[in-house]
């Protein structure tokens, strides 16, 4: 072949792929870019006269709706949504967003599609929210377990240590070394409180309980997260409990012969010998009264607006509850999610110390919701320091 | 005492997820072909092995999927190495990405499965010797067909005629070729070999050690296998203590946490690879000792015409 | 039976149909996978290569994804072309960012917006430094580079995840492991309003033509090219091994730094433990498609990109999984490592021999 030749056949076959990328680009031009610029897409299709126009809901997830544990639980609020609604709304969602730049495009992409409210499922997504949600002034924004807020842009979050202390309740009666382990994910005052509350729960079983706790400094991690659970058992735990968001701790537990508990949603199937129950996490009610909200007009946002949900809301729950927890224990389950149902209850009530003795809270005195957000100490009968700690 | 006793235990757990991988990559390396594609070919097989036994039930069949699934990736991979002569690491690396997104594309239909209950195993005997019991004698028996096969690869490797030749092959396949050897397909055959070692081990990672599917589950383990082959200087039976000793550093790293040392987490999660990089440095500081160890065709294509 | 058989030099056509062989082979077995996956493959290709280019907005994206991958490959090119197989690039881009992010944090809001210059310049100097171990242990210990970055790389992640946790943590930050936000001075400026498109872009461009002209016009750039595809030769010829193993290193390790200090302080503008994205493995699959030459790097990181953003937009469209991106990657790869045999071999027709 003669150069001349060699260089025709390089311009057909190039011109042969823009004609071929042309086809397919052609093929749906009427496909909205993704996210144009800040004012938002328009409706696509022309509303029909009587019924108006279902609101479209975006849920951006952080992991996978398969893991069992965390996303499965907001998953679980998005399917309660659609039961609640039905086709008043219509709801999509994307899940495994990574907690970094890649965040704001797809939150962008969603505002830009047609979400009118959008639930951002973990910490990490704050500043991407913030950032698309001044762009979009007349999307609704809902952040999970953040602390920023905006006009358009609130936060929620979950009591989960009401769940832990419950479950503690049980641990407290169920060990037979006194000795419980925690799996913990990453150091933060949500942590904290849950390890703290659990400790408390099993000490008001039984005084003589200590725990101890292991990071793994990430959330969902079951590799590492079956090796510190076998490093609890190891360590003399026969009680875990978790912090993390997958049912590899429940499973090592019932490899070995121990017993855990279900975290964020119902892990009974994943270890039947082991399970003691599941403090379980329900985003239906809090995700049922915010869409009700927008409906109708009411949903408020701004400075401040941050919803604390607890059993009382109907946010947390102690759940399969195993057969062999003694009744009086069980009863006393059911008490306490009494007491915290009507507020006669309080978990964080003085005199309490941390573990190094220090004196947290004077007797008789009650904790409020700033001391929760902050806390950086371990309850005595947790064993070690907090990581970071000074 | 007991927990030293566990500890070593899950050491020898932890640890035979990294043999079964470093062995499969040291006869790759022997015969020449440095396969990067570790962690992809372990990705894929966790996958095919958990995905198998959750509709088969049969772990048997599971560990068999894996493998099919770690020969046959390795397959594509030595075809592309050995017959199209690309380059190893380039080959390698492009395995692991495929195989990391791919096993994820199969697996997101099975992150929330679950498998049967896995038996308990125990040498009955031995395994209530008091400490020695549980730190030894109750694993799962491809614990001990590790060690076993680390043996058999030592005895393969130098005291048979085609361990002879394979290891002729890694040093000179210019000279085993005008001996009339086929030098492609005994490379072809340890690469194949190789990557069912490495499937093997992906396998016994989601049935055995995390009974569970996640998306890059291995979690780079693929990769400290590969330096484990280096660490131990090409040998299956230092590969099988290196691989105990690194199995071991992941675990102490918890069992630290647990008796409250106070060192932040990250530090002893870096164990492993300093440890690892610390060796390398070691035996890589003497040439003549690296290259009367290190197969001397590693890395490089081999053309049968001249 | 089909033999291949060397050709006396390398085809032309082939070195530049390749590439475009290896996609189509690639956008063929991606549309048996949706049709397999019951989703309409026209569709899903549009995900991936028409979508991510189709507006202005459009493009600012698929630029602000390309950008760090284009400087990362370039480094890279200067070190896969000497036979220094540097695949720690990850962790170079992690450290960058950590010094960068450091530099970044001694901000208030009265400084001058001259900040910007010490963060990316801490960035390199990062990213350097840590490319450095490797140089170091390879020269001195001769221990195999592509082990030890790799293995830099995992502890670069867990310096960040320490660093976050704990000396850096921001104390109003409720004990999350993140630090601080930048302040906006910090920020590497944008290029244009209503996009994330920094001047990050112009640092791509000018290492685009950087490298060009060390490649293929200066002496060491030919010096180290020379050693890496003969290193005999090179060493007749009074080539160090050693200046070249240092450069390269030191310059990809530079560029990624560099990379890492341009996303840390642009588009995400704190210092959070998912500061790693895994830039620095893509990038060499990018330094590679593009043939270790800068232009043909700037296609292949846009291409790679478009893989990037399409995977995005597959998930949150068509409800396809995010890994689809590694594995259409990959499979570029693969086959572009395939096809790549035709331009030194040709497949011809010969009669069955014995072996």
């Amino acid at each position: 072949m003669t150069d001349l030749q060699k260089r025709t056949l390089l311009k057909a076959a190039a011109l042969t792929a823009v004609a071929a990328a042309a086809l397919v680009g052609c093929g749906k031009k009427e496909e909205p870019a993704p996210a144009p610029a800040p004012a938002p897409a328009p409706v696509v299709s022309a509303p029909e006269p009587a019924k108006p126009e279902p609101l479209k809901i975006g849920f951006a997830y952080v992991g996978p709706v398969g893991d069992g544990g965390w996303t499965f639980a907001h998953d679980n609020g998005r399917k309660a949504l659609e039961a609640e609604f039905g086709d008043k709304i219509v709801t999509s969602f994307v899940e495994n967003v990574p907690e970094s730049a890649d965040a704001e495009r797809v939150i962008r992409d969603m505002a830009g599609q047609g979400n009118k409210l959008v639930f951002g499922t973990t910490f990490g997504y704050m500043e991407p929210m913030l950032k698309v949600a001044a762009e979009f002034p007349d999307v609704k924004f809902e952040h999970a377990t953040g602390y920023k807020q905006a006009a358009n842009m609130r936060t929620y979050d979950s009591r989960t240590y009401e769940g832990a202390y419950m479950a503690g309740v049980i641990a407290g009666a169920m060990t037979k070394s006194n000795t419980l382990g925690v799996v913990g994910s990453i150091p933060i005052p949500e942590v904290l409180r849950n390890i703290n509350a659990f400790t408390l729960g099993a000490q008001s079983s039984n005084p003589k309980v200590k725990t101890k706790v292991v990071w793994v400094n990430g959330w969902f991690d079951p590799p590492k997260e079956t090796e510190a659970a076998t490093s609890l058992i190891n360590g003399g735990a026969d009680v875990l409990f978790q912090n993390t968001d997958s049912p590899a701790v429940l499973k090592t537990a019932e490899a070995k012969g121990k017993r855990a508990f279900g975290w964020d949603s119902d892990m009974t199937a994943y270890g039947p010998k082991a399970h003691l129950a599941s403090a379980v996490i329900n985003w239906g009610p809090y995700y049922i009264k915010t869409t009700k909200e927008v409906l109708d007009g009411s949903w408020k946002a701004g400075e401040g607006a941050h919803s604390w949900w607890g059993v009382k809301e109907g946010a947390i729950d102690l759940v399969s509850i195993a057969e062999d927890v003694p009744a009086e224990t069980k009863a006393r389950v059911e008490e306490v999610k009494k007491g915290l149902a009507d507020g006669s209850f309080a978990i964080w009530k003085g005199p309490l110390k941390n573990n190094a003795g220090k004196d947290v809270l004077a007797k008789d005195a009650v904790a409020d919701d700033k001391f929760l957000s902050g806390i950086n100490f371990y309850v005595k009968g947790v064993e070690g320091k907090v990581p970071g700690s000074k | 005492m007991e927990s030293y006793a566990l500890l070593l235990a899950a050491t020898l757990n932890a640890g035979t997820v990294l043999a079964l991988a470093s062995l499969g990559l040291l006869i790759n390396e022997k015969v020449g072909i440095v396969n990067l594609g570790a962690e992809g070919m372990m990705l894929c097989a966790a996958i095919a092995g958990f995905a198998t036994v959750v509709t088969t039930g049969s772990d048997t069949l599971g560990f068999m999927a894996g493998m099919a699934a770690g020969a046959g990736l390795a397959a594509i991979f030595g075809v592309l190495v050995i017959w199209l002569n690309t380059n190893q690491y380039a080959t390698g690396l492009a395995l692991t990405l495929f195989g990391t997104g791919f096993s994820a594309f199969v697996g997101t239909s099975f992150v929330q499965a679950r498998i049967p209950e896995r038996a308990s195993f125990a040498i009955p005997g031995l395994a209530d010797i008091p400490l020695v019991g549980p730190a030894l004698f109750r694993h799962h028996p491809l614990v001990y067909v590790t060690v076993l096969l680390a043996l058999a690869l030592v005895w393969f490797m130098y005291r048979t005629r085609s361990g002879l030749i394979m290891r002729s092959v890694g040093e000179s396949p210019e000279s085993a070729h005008a001996l009339g050897y086929p030098v492609r397909r005994i490379r072809l055959a340890a690469v194949v070999a190789g990557g069912a070692l490495c499937g093997l081990a992906g396998a016994y990672i989601s049935i055995i050690y995390t009974p569970l599917w996640v998306e890059g589950m291995v979690a780079g383990k693929g990769w400290i296998a590969l330096a484990l082959t280096t660490f131990a200087t090409w040998r299956p039976a230092r590969v099988l203590l290196g691989a105990y000793l690194f199995g071991g550093v992941t675990m102490l790293q918890f069992h630290l946490q647990g008796i409250g040392v106070d060192v932040p987490s990250q530090f002893l999660s870096m164990l492993p690879y300093l440890a690892t990089i610390l060796v390398l440095a070691i035996i890589s500081r003497n040439p003549q000792w690296i290259r009367i160890n290190m197969p001397a065709s590693i890395g490089k294509p081999f053309y049968p015409g001249g | 039976m089909l033999k291949l058989e060397a050709r006396p030099e390398p085809s032309k056509v082939w070195t530049y149909a390749s590439p475009l062989l290896a996609l189509t082979i690639t956008v063929l077995i991606g549309t048996l996978m949706f049709a397999a996956l019951g989703k309409d493959p026209v569709k899903g290709l549009q995900m991936f290569f028409w979508l991510p280019i189709q507006s202005g907005y459009a493009w600012g994206e698929l630029l602000v994804k390309a950008t760090p991958l284009l400087i990362i490959a370039l480094g890279l090119a200067v070190c896969f072309r000497s036979n220094v197989w540097n695949i720690g690039a990850e962790g170079q881009y992690i450290i960058g960012a950590i010094f960068a992010a450091g530099v970044a944090l001694l901000a208030e809001p009265g400084t001058g917006a001259w900040i910007v210059v010490p963060i990316l310049l801490a960035g390199v100097l990062g990213g350097m430094l840590w490319a450095g171990v490797t140089a170091l242990l390879r020269d001195r210990f001769h221990a195999n580079e592509i082990l030890v970055s790799l293995m830099l790389v995992y502890v670069a992640v867990q310096l960040l995840s320490y660093l976050v946790g704990g000396p850096w943590k921001d104390p109003m930050g409720f004990n999350f492991p993140q630090s601080k936000t930048f302040d906006a001075v910090t920020r590497i400026p944008r290029l244009f309003t209503g996009s994330r498109v920094s001047i990050g872009v112009f640092f791509a461009l000018l290492g685009v033509v950087g490298l060009w002209v060390f490649l293929f016009r200066t002496r060491a750039g030919f010096s180290l090219q020379v050693g890496g595809l003969a290193p005999a030769a090179a060493r007749y010829a009074g080539f160090s091994s050693r200046k070249a193993l240092w450069t390269a290193l030191l310059i990809s390790g530079g560029a990624a730094g560099l990379a890492g200090a341009l996303e840390v302080a642009g588009p995400i503008g704190q210092l959070t433990t998912s500061v790693p994205a895994g830039y620095g493995f893509a990038a060499i699959i990018v330094a590679y498609v593009g043939r270790l030459h800068p232009v043909g790097m700037v296609l292949s990181a846009l291409l790679m990109s478009m893989f990037y953003i399409g995977g995005e937009l597959a998930q949150s469209r068509l409800g396809l999984t995010k890994s689809l991106t590694g594995v259409f990657q990959g499979l570029l790869l693969f086959s572009l490592l395939a096809c790549d045999t035709l331009v030194n071999y040709r497949l011809v027709m010969r009669k069955s021999r014995s072996k």
